[in-house]
Formats: C-alpha cells, sequence, structure tokens
C-alpha cells in the first residue's frame, strides 16, 4: 500500500515536479454528524495543503473502537489519525501507543481548551489528543409540560425534585412519558448515565483496594431510583432504548425530562428535526440532597497520532487544522454558530454570536466546568473518568453490568438480583485482570 | 469400472484442491488453539504467557456461559420447529395451482434475500418499538397495553424474526420435494378413499422425510452462530436473555478485547457444534441412507 503510493508520487514528481512530497494522511473517525461535517469541509485544509490527501474511514462508534483499538494493539499502523475518546486517551498514552502532541503548530492556542477537558487529555503533563467536541449530560425538559402540570425545574435539581416533576409530567394516556433515560445494554449507553447518576448519589465503582463497591447502600439507593423512575414515569421498552431512541422520542414530544448527553441540546432545538425545538428549557445535572457531585459526565471525541505513524507532521497539521479556532469559525461561515463544534474552547463560549444562536451554550458550558473526572465520587477512589472508569479492563466489566442493571428495567430480574450480579461479576473480572495493581 | 490405477491418478489430481481446503480449515483452527492457552489480552501489550487452560476455566465458569449454552440450543430449536411446520404448510400450499403463483413464490422467497441485519432492524423498529411499532398501534386499535417485545420476551422475538428469514429456504427446498411427487401415488389414494389427512400423512410427509432432514442439517449449522440479528436488536440482553454461545465469543474478543478468552470460547463453540452435529446425523442420519 505505501509502496504504491509512494510510486504514485514517484510518477506524479516527474509529471509534476511540485508535488514531490505528496503524503497520504488516513483518519478513522466517527460517523456522527459533526465528524461528516469536517470531511465535507476538508477542501478548505488541501487548498492549504496541497502535498496532504486525505483519506477517509468513517464507521459507526463500536465498529471504529474495535477498529483502531485492535490496529493500535497490534501494531498495524493503519492510520495516522485516529479518532478516540476521552477513556482511551489516559491509557493509550500510559502504553506508548500514542504521539504527544506538546509542540503543535503556531497559533493552535492549547490554553484556550476547556480546563476539564484538557486534563483528561494529558498524561504526565503532556497533551496526548486534541479535542474535537466535547459534552457533559444535563436536564433537558419541556416547559409546556412542566407549566401544564404546575412544577418547576431549578437550575439546579435534585433527584426528588425530578421525581416529583416527571410524577406530575406523565400522561400516559396522551402518550407523554414524564422521564426518559437511557436503559439500552452498553458501557458507553446506560452505564454512562447510571455511573453518572451514581457518583451523584455519592457512589463509587472502587475503593481504594479496587474493591467493587456495587453492593454499597449509595449504588443501590441509585439502581432502585432510577428503577422506579423508569417503571413508573418512563417509555415503555426503556430497556432497548439508547441515546439515539431517547433522541428520536423527545423529538416527537413524547417525554416530559430527558437527562443525557450536552451534544443533544442542539438536536432538540433545531426546528427542523424537532416538534417542540421552540418549548426546551435545561438544567444541570441533578444531585441527591446533601451529596456535592452533580454526576461528573465529561467525554469528549479526540484526534490523536498513533506512535506507528509514518507521517506524523502531516498527521499533526490536519489535526491543528480540524480542531482549531478557525475550523470553528469555517463551520459558523459555511452552517450558522448552531453548528459549531461545542465543548472544546473557551472562546467559543465567550463570543456573543454563539450565544444568541445557541440557547444551550450557556448550561452546557456550566456542565462542563462542573466536570471533575480526575475525582469522580466524594469518596476517595484508585480511579480517575466521570460517567466510565478509566481502566482498560472497563469496557467488558461496564458492558456485563450494563446487561444486568438492563435486564432489571425489564422486569427479568429483581433489583437486588442484578446488584449481586454486578458487584459477582466485577469482583471476578478484576481478579481475573490481576488487580490491586 | 475404475482401475487401481486411475483411482490413485485420480487421487493424486484432487490432492492440491484437498491441500488447499485442509490449510484454509486447519491453520485458523490451530492458530485459534494456541491463542487459547496464552494470557493474550490486546489492551495489555507484551504479555503472551501460556496460562494451559485458565481461559477455558474462565469462560465455562462464567455466569453468561450456562445461559448462552440453552439460549443457542432454544435459539437452534425454536427456529427449526417453527420453520419446519411453516415451511411444509407453506409448501403444500404453494404447491396448489393458483392464479399468479409465480408472483406469490417470489414474494415467498423475497425475505430470505433481506440481509439479517435490515430485517433485525425492521422488525425491532418497525414492528415491535412498543412505542412507535405497527404491533403496539394494532395494539392499541384494539384497546390494549402494547407489548415490549424484546423486553418482556426477548428470546422469543429473536426467534420469531431468525425464523422469517429462514422460513423461505424451508418452503423452498420443501415445495421443490413435494413437486417431485408422484401425482399418480395421490390420485390412487383419493380413489380407495384416503382423506386429505391421511393422503398428507401417509404419502407427502414420508416423501418429504429427506428434504426435511437436509433443511435441519443445513439450518443447524447456520443457526449455531446467529450473530447479526441478536447484535442489532437486543446487544444480548436483557441479562443475558438473548446472549448466545456466538454472542458470547464476540463480547470477549471484541468488546473486551480479550484474544485468549475469545479464542477459548471459540473451542467450545466448535466442540459444542460437533456434539450437536453427531446427535442430529445419529437422530435422523437414517432417512439419509437410501
Amino acid at each position: 500500500m505505501r509502496r504504491s503510493i509512494w510510486a504514485v508520487g514517484a510518477v506524479s514528481a516527474v509529471a509534476f515536479t511540485a508535488a514531490a512530497h505528496a503524503e497520504t494522511i488516513t483518519i478513522a473517525t466517527v460517523n456522527n454528524g459533526d465528524m461528516i461535517r469536517m470531511q465535507k469541509l476538508a477542501e478548505d485544509f488541501t487548498k492549504n495543503h496541497p502535498d496532504i490527501q486525505l483519506e477517509w474511514v468513517t464507521l459507526e462508534e463500536n465498529v471504529l473502537r474495535q477498529r483502531v483499538t485492535t490496529d493500535i494493539a497490534t501494531k498495524g499502523g493503519q492510520y495516522d489519525v485516529m479518532t478516540i475518546g476521552n477513556y482511551e486517551v489516559p491509557i493509550w498514552a500510559k502504553q506508548n501507543w500514542l504521539v504527544a502532541l506538546d509542540d503543535m503548530p503556531d497559533g493552535y492556542d492549547a490554553d484556550d481548551i476547556l480546563p476539564a477537558i484538557r486534563s483528561a487529555l494529558t498524561y504526565e503533563d503532556k497533551l496526548y489528543a486534541a479535542p474535537f467536541y466535547g459534552e457533559s449530560a444535563m436536564v433537558m425538559y419541556r416547559t409546556d409540560l412542566a407549566e401544564k402540570a404546575g412544577v418547576e425545574i431549578p437550575d439546579q435539581p435534585t433527584w426528588s425534585d425530578i421525581q416529583k416533576a416527571a410524577e406530575a409530567m406523565t400522561d400516559k394516556s396522551n402518550d407523554v412519558y414524564g422521564i426518559c433515560l437511557r436503559g439500552k445494554p452498553g458501557w458507553g449507553e446506560n452505564m454512562a448515565f447510571l455511573t453518572a447518576m451514581a457518583n451523584s448519589y455519592g457512589a463509587a465503582w472502587f475503593d481504594k483496594d479496587w474493591k467493587a463497591q456495587l453492593d454499597s447502600p449509595e449504588w443501590k439507593a441509585a439502581v432502585n431510583d432510577y428503577l422506579t423512575m423508569m417503571n413508573d414515569y418512563g417509555p415503555p421498552g426503556a430497556s432497548s432504548n439508547g441515546f439515539n431512541e431517547n433522541l428520536s422520542l423527545f423529538q416527537q414530544g413524547k417525554c416530559g425530562i430527558w437527562i443525557d448527553a450536552t451534544v443533544a441540546a442542539s438536536f432538540v432545538t433545531d426546528p427542523d428535526e424537532s416538534t417542540v425545538a421552540d418549548k426546551v428549557a435545561f438544567a444541570q445535572f441533578p444531585n441527591k440532597e446533601g451529596v456535592d457531585n452533580h454526576g461528573n459526565w465529561l467525554w469528549s471525541w479526540n484526534l490523536a497520532i498513533p506512535t506507528s505513524t509514518d507521517s506524523e507532521d502531516a498527521a499533526k497539521q490536519f489535526i491543528a487544522w480540524a480542531t482549531s479556532k478557525d475550523y470553528t469559525k469555517l463551520v459558523a461561515e459555511n452552517e450558522g454558530w448552531r453548528a459549531a463544534p461545542p465543548g472544546t474552547r473557551t472562546s467559543l463560549y465567550e463570543n456573543e454570536e454563539y450565544q444568541k444562536a445557541a440557547p444551550f451554550a450557556e448550561m452546557t458550558l456550566n456542565s462542563m466546568q462542573a466536570a471533575t473526572p480526575d475525582k469522580p465520587s466524594v469518596q476517595d477512589v484508585p480511579y480517575t473518568g466521570g460517567q466510565f472508569v478509566a481502566i482498560p479492563e472497563f469496557q467488558g466489566i461496564g458492558t456485563a453490568v450494563g446487561q444486568m442493571f438492563s435486564a432489571a428495567l425489564a422486569g427479568q430480574m429483581s433489583a437486588d438480583q442484578a446488584i449481586q450480579n454486578a458487584q459477582q461479576l466485577t469482583t471476578r473480572e478484576m481478579a481475573k485482570a490481576g488487580y490491586p495493581k | 469400472m475404475a482401475t487401481a490405477h486411475s483411482r490413485s491418478a485420480a487421487r493424486l489430481m484432487i490432492s492440491p484442491a484437498v491441500l488447499v481446503l485442509l490449510g484454509w480449515m486447519l491453520i485458523p483452527l490451530s492458530m485459534t488453539l494456541y491463542f487459547s492457552f496464552l494470557r493474550y489480552n490486546l489492551l495489555m501489550p507484551g504479555t503472551h504467557d501460556f496460562i494451559g487452560f485458565m481461559n477455558y476455566r474462565f469462560f465455562l465458569t462464567d455466569p453468561a456461559f450456562f445461559s448462552a449454552l440453552i439460549n443457542t440450543l432454544l435459539l437452534v430449536g425454536g427456529v427449526l420447529v417453527i420453520t419446519i411446520f411453516g415451511g411444509v404448510l407453506l409448501a403444500i400450499l404453494l404447491d396448489q395451482p393458483m392464479w399468479g403463483q409465480g408472483i406469490v413464490r417470489v414474494l415467498v422467497i423475497a425475505p430470505f434475500f433481506v440481509m439479517p441485519t435490515v430485517s433485525a432492524l425492521v422488525w425491532k423498529n418497525m414492528f415491535m418499538n412498543p412505542v412507535n411499532g405497527l404491533f403496539s398501534n394494532i395494539f392499541r386499535a384494539l384497546g390494549m397495553q402494547p407489548f415490549d417485545f424484546l423486553g418482556q420476551a426477548p428470546l422469543a422475538s429473536i426467534i420469531l424474526i431468525v425464523s422469517w428469514g429462514w422460513l423461505p429456504f424451508a418452503t423452498l427446498i420443501l415445495l421443490t420435494a413435494l413437486q417431485s411427487l408422484d401425482r399418480d401415488q395421490l390420485e390412487a389414494a383419493e380413489m380407495d378413499g384416503a382423506g386429505p389427512l391421511s393422503r398428507f400423512f401417509h404419502i407427502m410427509l414420508p416423501h418429504l422425510a429427506r428434504a426435511i432432514t437436509v433443511v435441519v442439517l443445513i439450518q443447524t449449522i447456520f443457526l449455531l452462530s446467529v450473530f447479526a440479528e441478536i447484535l442489532v436488536t437486543t446487544n444480548g440482553g436483557p441479562g443475558y436473555a438473548t446472549t448466545n454461545i456466538t454472542y458470547l465469543v464476540y463480547a470477549q474478543s471484541l468488546l473486551q478485547f480479550d484474544v485468549g478468552g475469545g479464542s477459548a470460547g471459540g473451542i467450545v463453540a466448535v466442540i459444542l457444534a460437533n456434539i450437536v452435529a453427531i446427535f442430529l446425523m445419529r437422530m435422523i442420519g437414517k432417512n439419509l441412507d437410501v
């Protein structure tokens, strides 16, 4: 492959002396709207860098994760730029799998990156990935339904506020469900939400000696409240609803409250896609009374360079372009400010035009700044990560535990049984992986 | 009459093909076997220690393993029962002379050409979804509570989806078998006063026996490794309700990047498939000798 590219390069060098150093970089990315937009706008990059050609590999999130993980672990060298989450960054940086991005081209302005995101992508004081867009989680609710039901949701609600409001908004005869939450099993699906919820109840995955804590009273309280809310006020079939399913339910006006990623805000307020675009308000992720923790949900999709690349400089130039302030401006010029990739740079939130175009900007920023993934729980814990635990084993453990809670939600087992199973299998996997390390 | 000489020449000539096929099967199998004895996780580089049967022990004592085994058998059994019964009935129906026979047959065969992932998505979102699905609207129109198929009866729903995809296959094989049935026999039986039921049980069914055997064997091979429908609809859940052995191996190797554990699971699956195949051969093998 490489050789043929060089051969083509050589031939074209004979033909056009200008293209003497044509380099091709392969970029693996997710099929999310923002990344698709990046591909469309990439002409702007190739115009200014005629010596670099881009090849895109666009995949669905889970498939992408399998591909890039397999590639990087086996030193495959298929990709020069990878799109990875902040879960992978510290783990991979520790394995020396990523190139440090401490010498980005001038004008990149790393100090402009939101502190929470920046610390999540930093390992031993070096940045190992550049954030493309970031998110926290918040409450999205329908103002018209809240008014009709005579309830108010404060800017910083507690879980009992949410329960009361959900109860008051529920009108099953008209297909309106008080609250929609994720139930589809997966470490990045229902467990992202449940881990954040457990954090806000003061729970933790592991204690200081890496002992699983899923059967602690805090976890039990969180899981029981989640099941009560979903069984009494949630939509039917919630055990197979993930982010996308809930998004479409909310857009069709079937949900009173939806607590999920801040990125969803721009979709539910989009008049072209949402039937309730002008009736949505936002609040911070709830906490339990007396627990000073708003879940600590923090996720970002980032661009990183594997050490197995052979075009490091070209890859760096591309990443600097795609995650720069200028790229945000480019999107705004082409698609309007609402479409700007959110949640990575302070300067975007100081921009008045953006604040005007995006009613959710302020709450998104507040949520992102409230997240402290380096201290996920009010308890002392040996791990980092907000709605996940930043250890390699978490993907497997989180998904298996997610299956248990999904089964409890579907009524296939009791909450206690699910908690007990989750505790057992977590303990078992941790023993298999040889913790405490 | 083949002489000994020409027979050995023939063997020599087919040997390259046989060798290629053997390599095709043996090399991946032996690599899997080799990996299954190593501690080999993609996320923990540099460790490839030999750990004996530890991967097997962990796979077989996995809390999901026993349910996965039962689910695999239920899935195969359930789909076989539905497709054989439905296939025989449909084949008899399509064997009747009727108007538009060609079009009807094409329509009946169509589901077989729909990709499993596509059919699963269509079933999940357009039929079984408890809020927007067709079934839930029918339930509501009849004044009943919508039923959450994939939440309340996950394995039965998967069996239904897979059966829908395989029914045409069974129908097609059984229909061709029926068409080779000697009409004179049926007419003679009718003249002797045999009713439709006894004609079916004493003439058609014995005639279909071998075709049914073929359907059972071929479908079992494919159904042991059903995967796409599960991945798309339930992700093996809720709990382990729809995790079969194939899905468990996938979860080990690609969700946990545990190559060793996944390989051990793969070997276990191969052994299980062979056990099932031996039983099948025993049970219905007698139909295969002339």
